[in-house]
């Protein structure tokens, strides 16, 4: 499908969404079990303890706390905001009822009405709609739908917890191993805290028989969220996984350090989609998540193919470079975003390609939106080494500007050691027509519609690589964080 | 329909209309003949509402004051300008475009809205008019089109929005004769009693294929001269030399 004809017949609920504020700006409340604020290594051992992990486990999160205190946070990055105070954050939240759940019905009713509001259904409609959920509330997940018929498949779909109970030999064989616990100052942060998220295991020659899904959700104030995502690609399998995000307005800023780690094995692939509209804060920036990820992916095998799909619109401040590692030879890594900063949010992302095997190609589409007073830095490597003959990169960075008060910025990096190597790279901004604007408004087409369309014309490159569900609630999205932008 | 009294138009103080008088009525053709730089393209630019505009003077349409209303008021009100330069939209279908600009229209009037279907078959009938195929219609609007076919795409755009004053604004530079023939032809077919059009050109050969009512000279800001469709010819024959405005001099500063 392409993008704009999926917006068709959408345009009355597009203008009902335009007229909204932030619409999963609500708070449920839930009697959240909560962690004392502050980190040391006593709260790493009661996050440890709470989760009933071996001993390895901690361990791995002691060495990981030990090296981050000697860290400090990086300044490198092309974004402005007052230093974090990681004293002053609740490392742990449980806002799981105390007794065990058998069935859905059990779920607790407050949990149940805000996965409707969002439009997430636990219930049988999930079954109807191929999509299963593994739900996120703060940090423990609450509910998995559909693991009877994954199982039937192979397939493993937990939260991350599960998995160190139930497969403790897959967690421990892959943690770290895309993303080492020293690899960066949030990445080593949320080795050392991380409390759930998603796993999920693909074994050799399976085709994931249903798009995974998984809705994050920051709720309890105050609470910092550390996922972590480790999803594995046995010989020849294939998965698609979408993650959707919304948090609630929080006057307060809140940080998001996840890290996902993806490894595709020999002709394995993985489709990883995100699309992210977390608090961005408000018009005069208070407020809003600062989104400090770090996520990559292992192209190990032969022919592996991991490709990246990224709408962000939300959160204060973005800082993420989705990228994959080409270790295998012939492997293949995709990178397509749709950034968007409006009021005065910031980001600083794009993708990290690394080539180390032969004849290894990878593509880079960014599309960056600037609206309001947001600004917006891709910052790229590819990187091909000694070892990568032939590697190829297309690299393509498409900046848009609405307004005279918002920013965009091209930083690329590209070092190639291998002289068969192949790079291209485009790059072009542009300023949101005056001239498309009076052509569509002469048209009788109304201002913000038209500014809402010919930015959706701008990303379609990267929509049509969505799936279809997704492709219509990023429209949806960049529709509403584009209020406001015009005039 | 259209009463434009002293009109004044000027752009970084620099007046560029000054004091255009012109009366259209519903059926009739008019045609805007001048050198370069006379204001012509100016004249299209402050009927449909392109910002950056000093405007000064009358637009009376339908009863209603023009000035005073948006480029999507104006464009709901009938009001249709064929672009010189039509812009590409990248990523923007050119169906998906057009039905969302007639459902504009329509909804702005209180009329139902056409589903993806009826439309189809609208834009069918009407892209025989132009002599344009399908794949047209799937792609974005304008990109890589042709001049010619830029130029068609406006004409059919015309014919699905059916305005109630068309302005076609040098439709006819850039186009070889063949193009020329099949835009004059789908111009042509669009002439009614329900509609007037303001035809803007460089050239008089244009008007060999869409016979103006009425032919106007503009020349620094202001009609000079006005006259039926000989006219044109006459300006072929002797050229806009000599063509002046009586009552301006030339060079005074506002």
């Amino acid at each position: 499908m392409s993008a704009p004809t999926a917006a068709v017949g959408i345009s009355d609920e597009v203008r009902e969404l335009a007229n909204q504020e932030y619409q999963y700006g609500f708070t449920t409340d839930l009697e959240t079990e909560v962690a004392p604020k502050g980190l040391n290594e006593d709260i790493i051992r009661l996050i440890s303890a709470k989760k009933n992990e071996p001993d390895w486990l901690l361990e791995w999160r002691l060495k990981a706390y030990r090296h981050w205190i000697t860290l400090t946070a990086p300044t490198w990055q092309h974004v402005s905001y007052d230093p974090v105070d990681y004293q002053d954050i609740i490392y742990y939240a449980d806002p799981r009822p105390k007794k065990q759940i058998s069935s859905m019905d059990e779920v607790d009713p407050e949990i149940r009405e805000m996965f409707n509001k969002l439009g997430i259904s636990l219930g049988e409609q999930e079954r109807l709609s191929g999509v299963a959920v593994d739900a996120i509330v703060d940090s423990v997940s609450v509910a998995t739908t559909f693991k009877d018929k994954l199982a039937d498949a192979g397939v493993i779909f937990c939260s991350f917890s599960e998995a160190v109970q139930e497969h403790p030999e897959l967690v421990r064989k892959y943690l770290g191993s895309v993303v080492p616990y020293n690899d960066n100052f949030f990445a080593t942060l949320n080795s050392a805290v991380f409390t759930d998220g998603s796993f999920c295991y693909i074994p050799k020659g399976v085709r994931c028989p249903m798009e995974l899904s998984t809705y994050f959700r920051i709720n309890a104030a105050n609470t910092g969220q550390f996922e972590r995502t480790l999803i594995i690609a046995e010989d020849a399998a294939y998965v698609s996984y979408l993650e959707g995000c919304t948090a609630p307005v929080r006057d307060e800023n809140q940080l998001h350090a996840a890290v996902v780690e993806l490894v595709a094995l020999d002709d394995a692939q993985i489709k990883y989609s995100t699309v992210q509209n977390w608090y961005p804060g408000d018009a005069d920036g208070n407020g809003g998540v600062y989104n400090f990820v770090t996520k990559r992916g292992m192209a190990s095998g032969k022919n592996a193919k991991i490709s990246w799909t990224q709408v962000e619109t939300g959160s204060a401040i973005t800082w993420k470079y989705p990228g994959v590692v080409l270790k295998g030879d012939n492997s293949v890594g995709e990178f397509y975003s749709v950034a968007l900063t409006a009021r005065r949010q910031q980001a600083d992302t794009g993708s990290k390609m690394v080539h180390i095997g032969k004849n290894t190609k990878s593509t880079i589409i960014s599309k960056a939106i600037s609206a309001g007073h947001g600004q917006n830095t891709y910052r790229g490597l590819v990187d091909i080494r000694h070892s990568a003959g032939g590697a190829r990169n297309f690299t393509q960075c498409d900046s848009l500007l609405i307004g005279k008060d918002s920013g965009a910025h091209t930083l690329p990096y590209i070092d190639v050691k291998n002289q068969t190597g192949q790079v291209e790279h485009e790059a072009s901004t542009s300023k949101i027509g005056e001239e498309q604007l009076l052509y569509c408004r002469q048209r009788g087409i109304p201002e913000e519609e038209a500014v809402s369309m010919i930015v959706n014309g701008f990303c379609r490159e990267v929509f049509k690589m969505l799936p279809m569900e997704f492709a219509v609630e990023a429209q949806k999205l960049l529709t509403v964080s584009l209020e406001g932008s015009v005039g | 329909m259209l009463h434009i009294k002293e009109l004044h138009a000027s752009i970084d103080s620099k007046e560029i209309l000054r004091g255009v008088n012109l009366d259209l009525k519903l059926g009739e053709v008019h045609a805007i003949m001048g050198p370069n730089g006379s204001g012509k393209s100016t004249l299209a630019s402050v009927l449909i509402g392109r910002d950056g505009y000093d405007v000064s003077g009358s637009v009376t349409y339908e009863g209603q004051d023009l000035l005073a209303l948006s480029p999507e008021e104006r464009a709901a009100a009938g009001v249709f300008l064929a672009f010189q330069h039509p812009v590409e939209i990248p990523g923007v279908g050119n169906m998906y475009f057009m039905r969302t600009a007639l459902n504009s229209l329509r909804r702005e009037r209180g009329e139902e809205e056409l589903d993806a279907v009826d439309f189809l078959a609208l834009a069918q009938e009407r892209m025989k008019l132009v002599e344009m195929d399908q794949t047209f219609m799937s792609r974005s609007v304008n990109e890589g089109f042709s001049g010619g076919e830029k130029k068609r795409n406006e004409i059919l755009q015309m014919a699905i929005l059916e305005p109630k004053l068309a302005i076609l604004d040098e439709t006819d530079s850039g186009l070889d004769i063949d193009a020329l023939r099949v835009v004059a032809n789908g111009v042509n077919a669009l002439r009614n009693e329900g509609r007037a059009m303001l035809i803007i050109t460089h050239h008089q050969r244009l008007l060999d294929y869409i016979v103006p009512d009425f032919v106007h000279v503009m020349a620094e800001g202001q009609i000079v001269r006005s006259g039926d469709k000989d006219l044109a010819l006459e300006l072929e024959k002797n050229g806009y030399v000599g063509l002046k405005p009586s009552s301006v001099q030339v060079g005074a500063t506002v």
